[in-house]
């Protein structure tokens, strides 16, 4: 049982990383990552709902019948999403303000909604809870990932506000790399956020490869 | 009129759903490997999210604002467009079944399409009038479906080409879409004028 929890939590955070490898929830992972700052708080907020509703689905798997389930997913995704909307709203306003629209959004993300059909609708409860918490996890390393590199890169700077959004004791993380006028400005515009993703997609594969695992070329090609 | 022609503009060239909002992601890498495929997908989804952005429009006004139920929005409005989906589902079956056939299981997954959900939102935030609203949804659909078979065809172009091992499949299918990103930043100016 402890190797079962292992590979869980390795498949969330690398094998199966939701983003690099299975390559859903690519909406976020593009339009919120243009700081370190702004993907990890996307990130934590999708770990919290992922983590939420796969434990409640396995809750309640044996009482939901296979002809509704899809309908009741997304309830049970769109009621826990509320409430991490209405918790950010009222105790992390700054990061709420920043991330707006895609908060609601976490509903239509293809993530939470593969892992609740794939693992949690066929597995007790307690390793729907690890399997949703560490998704989302490596959900949100591929997305500071993803900003770390769009951020140092478009505007010389890693994990800028992070004390304006998560509270004072967050000002040590933030780092200025390179002087002000260094920054290209197409990395934080749209082209830099498909391109950051795509090469570290690669960066993955090759990390995969030189560590002698065979690498996944095509990805989940879920059309959710 | 022409406030309403150039908001058109602006929702399906300039801030393009896909390559400016970074909206149905999902399906733009997952069902661009042919244009018929894109294009029947294209079709499909911009009858829902007019269809559905309609829909939303009515429930946010009549019902959410009126009731003051505003933090139920994204369960309502999941529901509107899981039962859009429906509706369009059993409409085309009826009346185009060739259509059917070809749209086959793409149909059920647009509900998790977050552009339909997107579009219901923005709409609703920019507190748009009823006509407003319902041509901010069909254009902004528009522009997906355009973006959907341009990027079709490159892919289909892309499948011959020799590519390194190590960026083969998605990820030079971003570096394309970079690429594609790049060339509809020049729409940016229209707005302007």
């Amino acid at each position: 049982m402890a190797n079962d929890y292992k590979t869980i939590v390795k498949d969330g955070l690398w094998d199966n990383n939701g983003v690099f490898s299975m390559l859903l929830g690519m909406c976020p992972a593009m339009a919120m990552t243009t700081s370190a700052t702004n993907g990890f708080g996307m990130g934590l907020a999708t770990a919290a709902v992922m983590a939420a509703s796969s434990f409640l689905v396995a809750v309640f798997r044996s009482r939901i019948t296979q002809e509704v389930r899809i309908p009741v997913f997304i309830l049970i995704v769109a009621a826990m999403v509320t409430l991490v909307d209405l918790a950010m709203n009222a105790w992390m306003h700054e990061l709420y303000k920043v991330l707006g629209l895609f908060i609601p959004l976490i509903v239509s993300n293809c993530l939470p909604l593969a892992r609740l059909e794939a693992f949690a609708a066929k597995q007790p409860a307690l390793p729907s809870l690890l399997d949703g918490l560490f998704m989302g996890l490596g959900f949100t390393i591929a997305l500071t990932a993803i900003g770390a590199v769009r951020e140092i890169i478009g505007s010389g700077t890693l994990f800028a506000d992070a004390s304006l959004l998560f509270g004072p004791a967050f000002k040590a993380m933030e780092l200025r790399l390179l002087p002000t006028d260094m920054g290209v400005l197409m990395m934080i515009l749209p082209p830099g956020g498909f391109l950051v993703t795509g090469l570290l997609v690669v960066v993955k594969r090759m990390v995969d490869l030189r560590a002698g695992k065979e690498i996944q070329m095509g990805g989940a090609h879920s059309v959710a | 009129m022409k406030d309403f022609a150039l908001m058109m503009i602006g929702a399906a060239l300039v801030n393009n759903v896909i390559l400016a909002r970074f909206l149905g992601l999902c399906s733009f890498m997952g069902v661009t490997t042919r244009i018929d495929t894109a294009a029947g997908m294209g079709l499909a989804t911009t009858f829902v999210i007019t269809v559905s952005s309609m829909a939303d429009w009515a429930v946010q006004h009549y019902l959410l604002d009126a009731y003051g139920l505003g933090f139920l929005r994204t369960v309502t409005f999941i529901l509107v467009i899981a039962s859009a989906v429906q509706f369009t589902e059993m409409t085309i079956k009826k009346v185009s079944p060739s259509l059917f056939q070809m749209l086959g299981i793409y149909l059920p997954l647009i509900t998790t399409n977050c552009a339909v959900l997107g579009v219901a939102l923005l709409l609703v935030e920019g507190r748009m009038s009823f006509i407003g609203a319902t041509l901010f949804a069909f254009a902004s659909s528009l522009g997906y479906s355009l973006v959907m078979i341009i990027f079709a065809g490159l892919r289909e172009r892309l499948a011959l080409a020799q590519v390194p091992r190590l960026f083969a499949g998605p990820p030079i299918g971003f570096i394309v879409a970079s690429l594609l990103a790049m060339a509809f930043m020049g729409f940016s100016g229209i707005s302007t004028g």
